[in-house]
């Protein structure tokens, strides 16, 4: 089971790289809220796999039952869920307020907070100082 | 004592909560903010010196006994952390009166900087790692929303920059602490120190160690995981942009620190030697990028990075000197790295530009404002007497009794370079007469000048202290360096005396 949900988290994880390499905003959203679905089943398959029993606790005992399934790989993926939700919502709107103010959704395209090509050629003469 | 450590984090939460409601009054929601903010100075200044006098501090949230339930942990290192962030906050709501008035496009400002506040100083005071994920999440929700506030398209362009190398930066952390946690079966940081010993696959160990130093290096903004800094720092508000500078990068470069000194110190000389090649890598490239650049915010995000790099290279040394000295740098670091984007700031609303082409006439209009300038400026390059030559010999100090001399000769040509960077922005920006085509902006009130003015002079203030009397910050740094190289201390305050002698005993066993 550990060897399936292994090769599982490798194809995910590649799977969202590539969907983030392109040059496509609403592509790289889409691969961030892949990769953090794949976190997710990583933090899943640390708490062991084997078909457990259930972490209870039975009465007049003071531990669980040797053996029981760890649960709070459960309970900090359910954070990083909550989280990823709330992120993945932001990035959604960002992206949309961006493509409607930029006109694009090609980030090589953005060039409003860096406008460099225009400038490349001038800085040369500005840094040695006032002439 | 222990509501210091919940208020630390509670204070700055709840009134980002009470400016939300208040959002419609947006003057109650500023006067709000600054008394939360001065209220928050005074439990920082109060919790390191109960720290100081009485050493580490625990506190076991809900009651739950550690390695179970989430610790907060305030040390010398954390404490002061802490301090320096709610002294941040004051200066940055105070520059904040003037730079974002009610009149600004910027109408969410106050409630989100109190957020930011809060999750920087939860992340100094996690004892827990996961904790510290938790932290960084709402420090990065509440730095987005900073950042894009007022909307515009620089703005948006850079917050789209941000938020995806962050975004990545956050899951490979995550993903390295659901490993951890497989391998250790703990996310308590102190229990964590002992059960890293007793993990049979150090091989691995060091996989997920690198999964950290990715992570950890994409918030620091060391070479070469940077691009998102000088992206996005420059297009917000100064004031966003100066709390930014002051203390996002940092508090990846505290966590870089607490993490590789207190778990992952089993193959120092492979994890912390590729941590020294970073730490040259990224002060040259720093400096070379702000060598490359006009305009003053970008120069300044460009020697962020720079200055990062002494920082990771006194945590790459991994001397008792060099932790001082990382300590040190961190501290003095903050104040002047943020009261230079002040400064910019400034002679941007004084003078109408921030781009050295066409800004000029400084000196001869604002005679004050270039005054204060000097005080930062040469304190990042380190020139003695500022507290940035005291930063730096420490950390070039440890370099040579570390025989690194190469890194030691690194060091020092990207301070010179440092100098040639802030001299170029004193001779073109300063010096140089007001270009024809510049028009002079509209003289700000007496009252608007005060309160830019007012936070730079502070700060510039703490500087020249440090620079001048260096005893007291030294003292701390050193207390803090020697806490972080022998954690048993910090092991021993969390965990409590039996159980780390019992684990201790196994730990022998097993090896």
């Amino acid at each position: 089971m550990e060897a399936v949900i292994a090769v599982l988290v490798g194809v995910l994880m590649a799977s969202s790289v590539y969907l983030m390499l392109r040059r496509n905003l609403v592509r790289f959203v889409l691969g961030l809220a892949l990769i953090s679905h794949t976190a997710n089943l990583l933090i899943f398959s640390s708490g062991g796999l084997q078909g457990r029993f259930p972490p209870l606790i039975s009465p007049g005992e003071l531990e669980p039952v040797p053996g029981a399934a760890n649960a709070l790989p459960q309970a900090l993926m359910l954070t990083a869920i909550v989280i990823s939700f709330s992120v993945f919502a932001f990035l959604l709107v960002l992206a949309f307020r961006t493509y409607q103010r930029l006109e694009t959704v090609d980030p090589d395209a953005m060039r409003s907070a860096e406008p460099v090509p225009a400038e490349a050629g001038t800085n040369g003469s500005v840094a040695g100082g006032p002439q | 004592m222990s509501w210091l450590l919940a208020g630390a984090i509670v204070l700055p939460l709840a009134c980002g909560v009470l400016g939300l409601s208040l959002r419609p009054q947006r003057a109650m929601q500023q006067w709000v903010s600054l008394v939360a903010g001065i209220g928050h100075l005074g439990i920082a200044t109060a919790l390191l010196v109960t720290v100081w006098t009485d050493g580490i501090l625990v506190v076991q949230v809900g009651g739950w006994p550690a390695p179970f339930g989430i610790t907060l942990v305030a040390d010398h290192f954390s404490s002061a952390m802490v301090l320096i962030t709610a002294i941040m906050g004051v200066a940055t709501i105070v520059y904040a009166l003037c730079d974002i008035d009610q009149r600004s496009l910027v109408k969410d400002f106050h409630p989100p900087l109190q957020a930011l506040i809060g999750a920087v100083c939860g992340a100094f005071l996690t004892g827990d790692i996961f904790n510290l994920y938790v932290w960084f999440e709402v420090m990065l929700i509440a730095s987005l929303a900073l950042l894009i506030s007022g909307g515009r398209k620089a703005q948006l362009d850079g917050a789209v920059r941000y938020a995806a190398l962050s975004l990545v930066a956050t899951t490979l952390l995550l993903s390295g602490i659901g490993l951890l946690y497989g391998m250790t079966g703990t996310l308590n940081m102190a229990d964590l120190h002992l059960r890293v010993q007793q993990v049979e696959n150090q091989g691995l160990l060091s996989v997920v160690a690198i999964l950290f130093i990715v992570a950890f290096g994409i918030k620091a903004a060391v070479f070469p995981l940077f691009f998102w800094l000088p992206a996005s720092y420059h297009t917000p508000k100064v004031a966003v942009s100066a709390i930014f500078a002051g203390l996002l990068t940092k508090v990846g470069v505290y966590s870089m620190i607490r993490v590789f000194t207190l778990i992952f110190t089993h193959d120092v000389g492979y994890t912390h030697g590729i941590l020294l090649w970073t730490a040259g890598l990224t002060m040259v490239t720093g400096v070379l990028g702000a060598a490359s650049h006009n305009e003053l915010r970008r120069i300044l995000s460009f020697h962020i990075i720079s200055q990062i790099g002494y920082m990771v290279l006194g945590l790459a040394l991994f001397t008792p000197l060099a932790l001082v000295g990382a300590v040190f740098y961190i501290l003095h670091h903050i104040i002047v790295k943020a009261n230079l984007f002040f400064v910019a700031g400034a002679a941007e609303r004084l003078s109408g530009s921030s781009d050295l082409k066409t800004l000029g006439g400084v000196y001869r209009e604002q005679p004050l404002l270039a005054a204060l300038f000097f005080v930062p400026a040469f304190s990042l390059a380190g020139l003695p007497p500022l507290s940035g030559f005291w930063a730096k010999l420490l950390v070039i100090k440890a370099s040579l009794a570390s025989q690194q001399y190469w890194i030691a000769a690194v060091a020092l040509a990207v301070g010179l370079l440092t100098m040639y960077s802030m001299t170029k922005i004193w001779v073109n920006g300063f010096w140089k007469a007001r270009p024809a085509s510049t028009a002079k902006p509209a003289a700000l009130s007496r009252l608007n000048r005060a309160l830019l003015l007012g936070p730079i002079i502070c700060l510039a203030a703490i500087t020249l202290a440090i620079g001048l009397w260096p005893g007291p910050l030294y003292d701390l740094a050193e207390r803090a360096g020697h806490e972080l190289m022998a954690p048993s201390n910090y092991v021993e305050a969390v965990l409590g005396p039996s159980e780390t002698a019992a684990l201790g005993a196994g730990a022998e066993v097993v090896e």
